[in-house]
């Protein structure tokens, strides 16, 4: 016997809806038996992973807060999928915009007179920093044809390790014992804060306008035209007259300089300071959930909500139900493989065709 | 530097190139057959905590390590379910084993912490692992460094001079002609992956059976990803991956050494040089050529369905 | 000197706080909460902080109740030690140097609840420090290596060059050199906390350049092991490891938080908790040697003596004179070293012959 994937040829939305769906009831189920084989309620488990962190204002913010660098790095990523091209080193460009874009808030500590150019100049930074570093892999591509997924990769490696030695090294807080941090930046050097309690702060709203552009670039302009040409049909965009080596260098440009953003966005909202590590594997996340949001701005914006809203409830699992961290990087794995199935089982019929494998 | 302290060295160098050469062959075939599997860093430190487990409920070293690779395997049936099966995104679905991995490697050890248990035995032939100079390095290591070495030789054997192996890298190069050829494309990318994943599985075992013989959450400690990395510096070619597990390998263990002489380096430079060789050999690689063209498999990370 | 007037003014910010806030008794249990920056399984710096949480529970089970919050990013750590304060947590344990900015930040939101942040240096009304003082710990092990070492070369396996693993080195050597003035140290930087295989590698690079008795400030038990098939001699670290290397292990430097957590737990149960800064060492029951093994007795009954003389305080460490790597005196003869010059030390004592990274 052998399995066949034939396309569906009228997609329908309902299934494109679904689909998602029952992989989730699918994790929760297998989840649930989990759950119950340790000895804990599957309903109160249910509870606390996904309604409790909806049900408060503060945990609310936090999903906001968590979302936010995943879903402007998917963004990003999102143009470079679409066509085609396979920028798998968001975290490396994240960390660089945290690691330049904290650099200008170092270097002004402290300093007198009008400052507030200064948080403008550390989001651009960040951002360009991010390019730069996203257009490494890009040009490698187009110039010598060298795999872009591997070097991106390994390109994350060399930004952690050097955000490592600036932070034990020379943007070390000189007063701080030697210890491996910059100083505390400056309030000037802060992005602001949205609401009261000092949590949600304005990186949200960098992020919601990214979703609101990349949807409008997208579908409204040539350069969104080009992208999904070129990803739906490489033949045809050649035809057309575009350029792959010009739209290559603009969509690493584009994805890096989201991610680099994002980077000086978590580096100046959340954690006010540079430190050896910034990034809790956000950028790889991002890769996550650029699938899982199938490529679409607003998709994206709701994947990056359930992810964080996954990592928040399990926070609270570990509090109130003792169940351990491993259970829900476990219980996050399997969700994202389950989706990523179902995706897969939307788009094609599944034909089980008696004889021999193909 | 004497002939024992040299040669101490060069057992050290083996040791430590070890998992990274058993990860990156196995990737290495995974890759030939136009497949990017990114959760070989979970399906290691699965591997190493399933090895450690089974290896302490049966007392017995070998059924440990085969528990080891049995678990990188089914780990990555799961993967080759999604990416070759349902055609899912293998950058996506490999991430999310290596989430998947990590947990599970958790929950899977969690009761194992703290024990230890005796490193896997070393081979001893009397006459031959005393003599000095090489003894130790040629007729004294554990069975996983001789099944290592072995994979080299086997890994280069079958790709070159056999025709399922001949197969399996014109399917790396171009799925839809060879599908077109009448070749079975998914049934050998799906025996890839599957062999992959035991390889994974089997050097996390070592890790926790032979190298530092307990469990430790994470213990892997990124080795997957140089192992990535690895498949990429060795251009995907078996001799060469031993060649660059060494050189990995023996960087570390000789800026060890170079710190223990008192020759201090900056640790980060070091670490990152894996990496920064890696694109290095990439890019020169690509420059000897001269159209330009890449060396990876053309078809790698690609999906493919029958019907495109 | 910045590091003085640092704590200085702390301290006085700490003691002039303190002293206004009122302070509330907690109704029903005291909910106890821990944040780890490490897998509670590390079997040594979070294993050692968990095991003072079992403590405290078997030491009052009728009134506290625990949670712990593992593998938490120091990055993204504010979250967590937030959603602790909210649950209900009025106790709260952050254990790693890296969650200092967060706590603080958590700690303005919370005013009644009572931080306690591990080796750091900066307090509020309701946030206090507490670390050990390790070094007196490595004065001891250090003697007792130059007594056993047979090479005359002892190793030591250091991960980052912060003071606390500077002023262990350091400590370490002054031990060894009490009763063997020739001695040599090498030292080999991991710049990792926990990497079982890399910490086995240096130990053998050690031992192959002629050390005989090894001594680790990272967090495995595989250096141990390895010091134990080779049939060399070596030190625990964090936890009693003597399980892993029966004839190999020495002592082990134990962190004893249990006496401190449940203390701290009673002060805020009577209401007599204030913020303060504790740097316990061997008097305090904080560092705690396991057991003298796999040496001969008149080693033991001088390792036992030290350990006397450091607690009741006739044997400082770092007591002078204490001379430089490169012989100008940091310790006057007749003076002891004062804690903000152990709290910041980024030097290493004559007699090194490593150079210091950054």
């Amino acid at each position: 016997m052998r399995i066949d994937l034939s396309p569906r040829t009228n997609r329908s939305r309902l299934m494109d809806g679904f689909a998602p769906i029952l992989a989730f009831v699918v994790a929760v189920a297998i989840g649930g038996v989990v759950v119950a084989v340790m000895g804990r309620s599957p309903a109160t488990a249910f509870v606390t992973y996904f309604i409790a962190p909806l049900s408060e204002v503060w945990s609310l913010q936090e999903v906001a807060l968590k979302a936010a660098p995943l879903a402007l790095i998917a963004i990003g990523l999102a143009f470079c999928f679409r066509a085609n091209v396979w920028n798998i080193g968001a975290e490396g460009q994240f960390v660089i915009g945290g690691l330049f874009g904290g650099w200008i808030a170092v270097a002004t500590h402290g300093a007198g007179g009008s400052t507030f150019w200064v948080l403008p100049l550390m989001l651009a930074v960040g951002t360009l920093a991010g390019v730069a570093y996203a257009l490494i892999p890009a040009i490698l591509k187009v110039w010598l044809g060298v795999s872009e997924i591997l070097t991106s990769l390994m390109l994350v490696y060399v930004a952690e390790l050097l955000l490592d030695y600036m932070a034990r090294g020379p943007l070390r807080d000189p007063a701080g014992y030697n210890f491996p941090q910059s100083v505390t930046f400056d309030d000037a050097a802060r992005l602001p804060y949205l609401m009261e309690g000092d949590t949600l702060h304005a990186g949200v709203l960098i992020a919601l306008t990214a979703v609101v552009v990349a949807t409008i670039v997208l579908a409204r302009t040539l350069f969104g035209f080009e992208v999904r040409v070129v990803g739906a049909s490489p033949r045809a965009a050649r035809f057309a007259g575009f350029s792959d080596v010009r739209l290559t260098l603009a969509v690493f440009a584009v994805s890096g300089g989201a991610a680099g953003l994002a980077g000086i966005a978590e580096v100046a909202g959340k954690i006010g300071q540079l430190q050896p590590s910034i990034s809790p594997g956000y950028g790889f996340t991002a890769i996550i959930v650029a699938f899982l949001g199938r490529l679409s701005p607003v998709g994206i914006l709701v994947a990056a909500l359930v992810i964080a809203l996954t990592t928040i409830g399990g926070e609270g699992a570990q509090i109130d139900l003792k169940l351990p961290l491993d259970l829900t990087r476990a219980f996050q794995g399997l969700l994202l493989a389950l989706v990523l199935g179902a995706d897969a089982l939307s788009r094609y019929r599944v034909l089980f065709v008696p004889g021999t494998a193909t | 530097m004497t002939l024992d302290v040299l040669q101490m060295v060069l057992v050290t160098i083996v040791a430590a190139a070890t998992p990274l050469m058993i990860a990156a062959l196995g990737e290495l075939v995974v890759e030939r057959s136009g497949v990017l599997n990114l959760g070989v860093e979970g399906m290691m430190v699965l591997g190493a905590a399933t090895g450690f487990a089974v290896a302490v409920e049966t007392g017995s070293t070998l059924v440990g390590a085969l528990a080891g690779a049995g678990a990188g395997l089914a780990l990555s049936a799961l993967f080759g379910i999604l990416t070759v099966v349902l055609a899912a995104n293998q950058v996506a679905s490999g991430l999310a084993m290596t989430i998947l991995g990590l947990g599970l490697s958790g929950l899977v050890g969690a009761s194992y912490v703290g024990m230890k248990r005796e490193p896997a035995p070393h081979l001893t032939i009397s006459g031959l692992t005393d003599f000095p100079g090489i003894g130790r390095l040629v007729f004294g290591q554990d069975a996983f460094v001789y099944a290592g070495f072995a994979l080299v030789g086997g890994i280069a054997w079958f790709l070159w001079c056999t025709r399922a192996g001949l197969a399996l890298r014109a399917i790396g190069d171009d799925h839809t002609s060879t599908h077109a050829l009448g070749l079975q494309v998914r049934k050998v990318r799906f025996l890839a992956v599957l062999f992959g994943g035991a390889c994974a599985g089997l050097a996390g075992a070592y890790l926790s059976l032979a190298y530092t013989p307990f469990w430790a959450p994470a213990m892997t400690a990124g080795r997957g990803w140089i192992a990535l990395a690895l498949v990429v510096f060795a251009s995907w070619r078996p001799v060469r991956v031993m060649a660059g597990a060494m050189l990995f390998g023996g960087a570390t263990v000789l800026q060890l050494h170079a710190q223990a002489a008192g020759f201090g380096l900056p640790g980060q430079a070091l670490s990152a040089l894996p990496y920064l060789a890696t694109i290095l050999a990439l890019v020169l690689l690509s420059l000897g050529r001269r159209q330009g063209g890449s060396l990876a498999p053309a078809s790698l990370g690609r999906v493919f369905t029958p019907f495109r | 000197m910045g590091i003085i007037k640092g704590v200085a003014v702390s301290l006085a910010l700490a003691l002039g706080i303190s002293s206004v806030q009122a302070q509330e008794k907690p109704v029903g249990k005291l909910k106890v909460g821990f944040v780890y920056v490490g897998p509670v399984a590390d079997f040594g710096y979070s294993f050692q902080h968990d095991q003072s949480r079992k403590a405290l529970l078997a030491a009052m089970p009728d009134k506290v109740e625990t949670s712990f919050l593992e593998n938490v990013p120091e990055a993204d750590s504010e979250r967590s030690i937030e959603s602790l304060a909210r649950s209900g947590h009025q106790l709260i344990f952050t254990t790693s140097f890296g969650f200092m900015e967060p706590t603080l930040k958590v700690a303005k939101k919370f005013p009644k609840v009572k931080f306690e942040h591990a080796t750091g240096y900066k307090r509020s009304a309701n946030v206090s420090t507490y670390s050990a003082r390790f070094y007196e710990g490595r004065y001891i092990c250090g003697e007792i290596a130059g007594k056993l070492s047979k090479t005359g070369t002892l190793g030591y396996i250091a991960s980052f060059p912060i003071p606390e693993v500077v002023s262990g080195i350091n400590a370490f050597m002054l031990g060894a050199q009490s009763v063997n003035p020739n001695i040599k140290l090498k030292i080999v930087w991991v710049n990792t906390w926990f990497d079982p295989g890399k910490e086995a590698e240096a130990a053998k690079a050690l031992l192959a350049q002629g050390a005989d008795v090894l001594s680790q400030h990272t967090d495995s038990a595989a250096p141990l092991q390895e010091a134990e098939k080779q049939g060399k001699l070596a030190f625990g670290q964090s936890s009693d490891q003597m399980r892993f290397a029966p004839k190999a292990q020495l002592t082990s430097i134990v962190d004893d938080w249990d006496g401190y957590v449940i203390n701290e737990a009673k002060a805020v149960l009577d209401g007599s908790w204030k913020s303060q800064d504790t740097w316990g060492g061997i008097k305090d029951g904080m560092v705690v040697l396991a057991p003298f093994a796999n040496m001969p007795d008149d080693v033991k009954a001088k390792a036992e003596a030290t350990k006397k003389a450091i607690a009741d305080g006739t044997l400082h460490p770092f007591k002078g004179p204490v001379l430089k790597q490169d012989g100008t005196v940091a310790v006057k003869d007749g003076d002891n070293a004062p804690d903000p010059m152990i709290l910041g030390m980024n030097w290493y004592v004559k007699g090194i012959e490593d150079k210091l990274p950054n």
